[in-house]
This record gives structure tokens, sequence and C-alpha cells, in this order.
């Protein structure tokens, strides 16, 4: 309990990445939340390969981490750039109305 | 090492409540607050095991670029009215259970993976690692990445390049009520449809734009 092992580290990344997809489930209103899930699943990815990383003594994990970082940069920019699009065009981002595909 | 575990579970503890407090926050922009503080935790905590560089690349990236763009889109489009005025509660409570259940399924199935690990004994104590003095985190990760990971790391600026890219070509309006220029145009302009010449008789004049 008092010795901070890698366990507690990936048990927290677990319980992050947890809420990250019950956020996806049950925000049914604004998409905007659905890509902030998006990004909290991510840093639990981070939290993970950082933490094996510090205690396997192997620099790979921080390096594949701000990879990660990179690419959810890039797809936070393109997402809010999609949804301000979408707004300028049908007025709502609503989750339930979004169904032009008809998927 | 009993401060370690005092501030880890501090840091932790303001890390689920916050993740928790995004996703069920009515109002977005509190969201993205909570979001704010989830990164500043988690890169306190990086920094607290020993990622220094990549703490602080987190702090600068996520609240400094992304939780800002989040923050300026939340904010422009307005939605936190609109959806206090349309009181759609149908199936929320089924997302709810449905949701939950598949995220206690998950999450047991994390648990049953972390808790069926058999570390090595070399790894699992934090005092044992010999943290290299002389040579700083951001060097030694310096080391690896411009030598080993040079190529990927290119790649993930190119990465960046496109995002930038396709963000400003589907933001980017056309306005039609502007002039501008038409370099094709103005490049292939010749002399004998721009200019003519007359002969002016003296006395007489000539007739200008006819």
């Amino acid at each position: 309990m008092i010795e901070i092992g890698l366990g507690n580290y990936l048990t927290l990344a677990a319980i992050i990445f947890t809420i990250g997809i019950v956020g996806i489930f049950i925000n049914r209103k604004n998409i905007i939340i659905i890509l902030m899930s998006i990004e909290l699943m991510l840093l639990a990815v981070n939290i993970n390969l950082v933490s094996f990383s510090i205690y396997l003594q192997n620099l790979t994990g921080q390096v594949f981490s701000m990879f990660v970082l990179t690419v959810a940069a890039a797809e936070a920019a393109v997402g809010l750039a999609i949804i301000v699009v979408y707004y300028k065009n049908k007025g709502s981002i609503d989750v339930e109305q979004i169904s032009n595909l008809k998927g | 090492m009993l401060a370690h575990s005092l501030f880890f579970y501090f840091f932790s503890t303001i890390t689920v409540f916050s993740s928790m407090m995004v996703i069920v926050s009515k109002n977005a922009v509190y969201s993205v607050f909570f979001l704010i503080l989830v990164f500043v935790t988690t890169s306190i905590l990086f920094i607290m095991i020993g990622a220094e560089f990549l703490g602080m690349v987190m702090l600068i990236v996520y609240v400094g670029a992304v939780a800002v763009l989040f923050l300026f889109v939340v904010m422009m489009l307005n939605v936190s009215q609109k959806i206090k005025k349309e009181s759609s509660r149908k199936g929320f409570i089924n997302n709810i259970s449905v949701g939950l259940f598949v995220g206690i399924i998950i999450f047991l199935e994390l648990l049953v993976v972390i808790g069926g690990w058999k570390y090595k004994d070399t790894f699992v104590s934090l005092s044992s690692l010999n943290l290299n003095e002389e040579l700083t985190n951001t060097h030694a990760l310096g080391n690896v990445l411009y030598t080993e990971y040079i190529h990927l790391f290119q790649i993930s600026g190119m990465i960046l390049l496109i995002a930038m890219i396709g963000a400003i070509t589907l933001t980017f309006k056309k306005r039609e009520d502007i002039k501008r220029q038409n370099y094709f145009d103005q490049i292939s302009r010749e002399k004998s449809s721009a200019v003519s010449l007359v002969d002016v008789e003296s006395n007489k004049g000539v007739k200008i734009d006819d």
C-alpha cells in the first residue's frame, strides 16, 4: 500500500481508460465531449507507456508516448475542424441528429 | 517513499475525480476545465515518476494547445445553451446502464490483466531505480529520438503538417464579394490584348473606351 509500484500506475491508467469509454457511451448530446473522452483514453495509454518505460529503464516507451501525443494533437485539430464545418452547415452538433450517411 | 506514495494517491485521486467530472458535466465549458485539470495532474505524476521532459511536453501540448482549442470551439459553437433548452432525456438512462455495463466489464478485464501479470523482481520497486545523474531525462530522450527513431520523428512532423493543412482547408471559407488576384490570368496577359497603338492626327483627338 505504501510502496508505489507499477501496478498502481497501471490501475490508474485502467480507471481513466474506463472513464473514457463510459463517457463515449453516456454522452448522446455533445460530440465535443466524445472527443474529450477519446483524449482521456489516449492519456491513459500515455500513462501506461510512461510507467512501463520508467520501471523497465527503457526509453522506448517515452518516445512512443511522444508519438501518441503528436497523433492526439493532430486528431483533435482535424476533428474540431470537422465539427466547426458541420455546425456551420447544419446549425447543430447533436449526436442523435447526425445520421446523414444512414449507417 | 512515504511522501511519494502520499503524492501519488493525492494526484491520482484528483485525476480520477476530474476525469469523471469531464464526462458528467452538463456544461461543456466545465468539461474542458476539468480536462485541463486532468492533464495538469497527469503531467505532475509524470514529473514525479521521473519522466520530466514528457510531463513538460504534455503541459505545453495538451494544456497549451489542445485544451485551449477545445475551449475555443466550445465557446464559438455555443452549444451549452442549446442543450439546456431541449430536454430530451429519453434514452439517457438506457445509455448510462449500457455504458456502465460495458465499462465495468472492460475495467475488470484490465484488472485481470494487471493483477495476473508476473512482475520481475528487479523493476517493481521505485527505490531500486538507478537514475543516471549525469544524463538528464531530456538528454537521454534526445539521444534515442534523434538516432534510432529519426524516421518516425520526421513522419510525425509530416502528420502534424497534414493535420494543419486539413484543418485549414476544412474551415477555409471562399468569399465571393471581394476582389482577389488571379495569378494565371495576370501572367498569361499578352501585349496584343492589353495595348493598342493608334495614330493620332493633330486637332482631331482620339476616342477612348469605345
